[in-house]
């Protein structure tokens, strides 16, 4: 009877467990399993420079797919701008690709929010090349070794993202 | 006594183990992140006007149903990613250019047709583009007309279950 009520109990806190990890916002999901490398791209910012991933390979890179006309995306974007400056000498780059349909909002919106990081028009291709993008904020975290370490789906928590990427900044080679 | 007891805590772990892992509640039950719980449309769709996701996946292999008019009111970007075959392409409705795109469309349609809307660029509550065009389609005396709800994304909810999906333009 007694090992009968430490399943039950042991069940219980598992389900409790599954429940708290499956609410938390953004969560990242185990990147496939073995960390595929990111794949590269090359694209033109909204500045008119070329922006290839490998360019950014010994740094910690934030890649965040969104567009100007959703909003959690635009929720989430200040947060950003801030951990840019915050650790930039560490080591981050993030990098914006925009999934809007046109160059005139983005611009616009990248002068609006003050964003301080390289933004360029994705495209279904760009999407197709990460998995596909079906649905906007999308972020990778990439370390310095240009791995996937973690995906989010929908906005990122502010405190698990940091720490995610203060870990992998910590991390010479990771 | 204690049995039943023992068999109520067993039951509640059972139903707790089954929701955290996602098997129940599939539809209008489905969890969503606290922080994405926003009550952004003030004046939202009716639950009667929205059509679930398997919903319409089994009406549209359905060989006896009415085919709905189905409609993308979201991005190009997206809707090349992927879209629901057959469904037309007009553009965010979150726009007044995406707006008249739908009603020159919808001009020609014969107001008891069957349309159904969707989006799924973001979470349902915070979609930009649904709200109006379901607005403008009833606003031009359309009554069945139905907005597919879709919780989280059209990957998350439509593609990643399985349902079928077509590419480009």
């Amino acid at each position: 009877m007694r090992s009968l009520w430490i399943v039950i109990a042991a069940g219980l806190v598992l389900s409790l467990a599954l429940l708290y990890r499956h609410q938390q916002p953004g969560s990242a999901k185990p990147a496939f399993g073995t960390l595929p490398v990111a794949p590269d791209f090359s694209l033109v910012t909204i500045d008119g420079q070329n922006l290839n991933l490998t360019g950014y390979r010994g740094k910690v890179v934030l890649l965040n797919f969104w567009a100007t006309w959703c909003a959690p995306c635009r929720e989430e974007i200040p947060r950003f701008v801030q951990l840019q400056d915050k650790y930039r000498k560490d080591g981050l780059q993030i990098i914006g690709i925009s999934m809007d349909d046109g160059p005139g909002p983005v611009r616009q919106f990248y002068d609006d929010f003050h964003m301080n990081y390289p933004v360029a028009l994705g495209g279904a291709k760009m999407g197709e090349l990460y998995g596909g993008v079906f649905g906007l904020p999308i972020a990778f975290l990439i370390g310095r070794d240009g791995r996937i370490y973690a995906r989010y789906f929908g906005v990122t928590d502010p405190s698990l993202l940091e720490t995610a990427i203060r870990k992998l900044l910590s991390s010479p080679s990771n | 006594m204690k049995k039943a007891v023992i068999v109520h805590l067993a039951a509640i772990s059972a139903l707790l183990l089954l929701t955290s892992l996602g098997i129940l509640g599939e539809s209008g039950a489905k969890l969503l992140p606290a922080s994405l719980v926003f009550t952004d449309q003030a004046d939202p769709i009716p639950r009667v006007d929205l059509i679930q996701v398997g919903e319409l996946a089994k009406l549209l292999t359905a060989s006896t149903a009415e085919r709905p008019l189905l409609i993308q009111v979201g991005s190009r970007v997206l809707y090349e990613e992927a879209h629901i075959p057959g469904s037309e392409y007009i553009g965010p409705a979150d726009s007044a250019a995406g707006l008249a795109r739908l009603r020159q469309r919808l001009q020609s349609v014969t107001r008891k047709k069957f349309i159904v809307l969707y989006c799924g660029c973001c979470p349902w509550s915070r979609c930009p583009n649904i709200k109006p065009a379901w607005d403008m389609a009833r606003s031009m005396g359309f009554s069945k007309i139905k907005a597919l709800y879709i919780a989280d994304n059209f990957g998350a909810d439509w593609l990643e279950k399985g349902y079928p999906v077509a590419k480009g333009d």
